[in-house]
């Protein structure tokens, strides 16, 4: 099928600029690192290991902001949107392909991060895990149709976290929910229901993001 | 660039002036006073009033966002934009009621357990980045594409916020400070009813207000372009 092909050439685009660039990952992971630190001194003597679990989201969130930011960065710089809007592809492959490659990004600073996070705070579980699988496809579905959509306005770099953050907070909800409940079926089942409706959403209207 | 409607606008402000009167008249006359709450739990007549009409404003603006990028209205987007407008102002004034009530029932000017609240909290996040998203684009059919779509998103993250506030009670409140649900009988019945339509009739009659206003700043701006 061509669209899946369109997705690939444009995926494979993507990555294959961060490989020679290699600037986002690094960022993400030290600045990753960083906040754990950061949440150590922040948490005083006496709160839970719970509150560090909690935390946990919040870092992989602001870490994830940290790589949408830069996700459209070509695009912009090297104005590269006509470009892309003028290739004989379907307007949503243009998203479907930028997701995928911001998720692969995100899903390399998790496979640091949580290990980490572990090593400083408290172990991660079975369900935590199956939970940031989820939210990470709602956040790079969700945050590089904002990303786009902030990519084209006077205040970008200040505008996406303004976007993203109102969107995000059912994923945080259903992440935390899921890693510190006893019975975490019903907040991974609701993190897949938002990853449907956005993500269907996203891709219905990703075309009048870009074109006039 | 207009649209012709059947009701006047002065009909319009007059029937606002009677029914928001007669609201008040009968919340403070009529309604009988709640048994553990007291005086304090008339204002309820008018948050949920207001909160239903914030809903019926985020859902005007994005059926317009709608009818904008299907149908290419040429009315639809400064209508989505005005619609979502008086939302942000009557969801503000869900917050500001809910705080007061808060206040006088339990103590604390904020309660994290009262989901409504929490709900109009992030749906005025998202709405005030409507406005930052708005004011930082050009003026244009690209700014009309991106404000529709967010406004689209709004009305899907309702339900899902709403959802994830009541999932997210069981890890962050056990207990639940509030009780509402009194028995929705006889004079409390249509105190809220005459409440409510004043509220969805005032907040009509700002929408149009406000389009108006807007659309003879337009115009105006178009005479002036044409004469210089």
């Amino acid at each position: 099928m061509s669209y899946l092909s369109d997705v690939r050439a444009l995926a494979r685009k993507d990555l294959l600029l961060e490989l020679r660039a290699r600037d986002t990952l690094p960022a993400m992971l030290l600045f990753v690192i960083a906040v754990f630190v950061v949440f150590h001194f922040s948490l005083p003597e006496g709160s839970s290991s719970r509150a560090a679990q909690g935390l946990l989201w919040v870092a992989i969130l602001f870490t994830a902001l940290l790589g949408l930011g830069r996700a459209f960065v070509p695009e912009r710089e090297q104005r590269m949107f006509d470009g892309l809007v003028l290739a004989p592809c379907d307007r949503s492959a243009i998203w479907l392909a930028k997701s995928l490659a911001t998720l692969l990004f995100l899903a390399v600073a998790e496979l640091v991060a949580l290990p980490v996070f572990a090593l400083f705070f408290h172990r991660v579980g079975g369900a935590t895990i199956a939970a940031f699988v989820l939210a990470d496809i709602g956040i790079c579905a969700v945050g590089t149709f904002v990303g786009a959509m902030a990519v084209v306005t006077r205040a970008r770099d200040l505008l996406l976290p303004l976007l993203f953050l109102p969107l995000a907070i059912p994923i945080l909800i259903g992440g935390v929910g899921a890693s510190v409940v006893g019975a975490p079926g019903r907040y991974l089942g609701f993190l897949a229901l938002y990853d449907a409706l956005f993500a269907v959403l996203c891709w219905a209207s990703f075309e009048y993001v870009v074109t006039e | 660039m207009s649209r012709t409607y059947r009701i006047p606008l002065p009909a319009l402000a007059a029937a606002s002036l009677v029914l928001v009167t007669t609201a008040l008249a009968f919340v403070f006359f009529v309604a009988p006073t709640d048994a553990d709450q007291g005086f304090s739990q008339r204002i309820f007549y008018f948050h949920v009033s207001i909160a239903f009409t914030a809903y019926a404003a985020f859902g005007l603006g994005a059926w317009k966002a709608l009818r904008h990028l299907w149908k290419r209205d040429p009315n639809a987007d400064l209508e989505s934009y005005v619609g979502i407008h008086q939302g942000v102002i009557f969801g503000a004034l869900v917050l500001l009621t809910g705080s007061i009530w808060a206040r006088i029932s339990w103590g604390h000017w904020w309660l994290w357990s009262e989901n409504q609240l929490v709900l109009f909290l992030v749906l005025f996040l998202f709405y005030a980045a409507y406005f930052m998203l708005r004011f930082s684009i050009d003026p244009g059919p690209q700014r009309a594409n991106l404000c529709a779509v967010y406004a689209l998103f709004g009305v899907v993250l309702i339900p899902v916020s709403f959802l994830a506030i009541r999932l997210a009670q069981r890890f962050i409140h056990p207990v639940v400070f509030t009780r509402h649900g009194a028995e929705f009988g006889g004079w409390i019945m249509v105190t809220y009813l005459v409440s409510q339509a004043a509220m969805l009739v005032l907040a009509y009659t700002l929408y149009r207000v406000e389009l108006s206003g807007k659309r003879l700043d337009a115009r105006l701006r178009e005479l002036r372009r044409a004469y210089a």
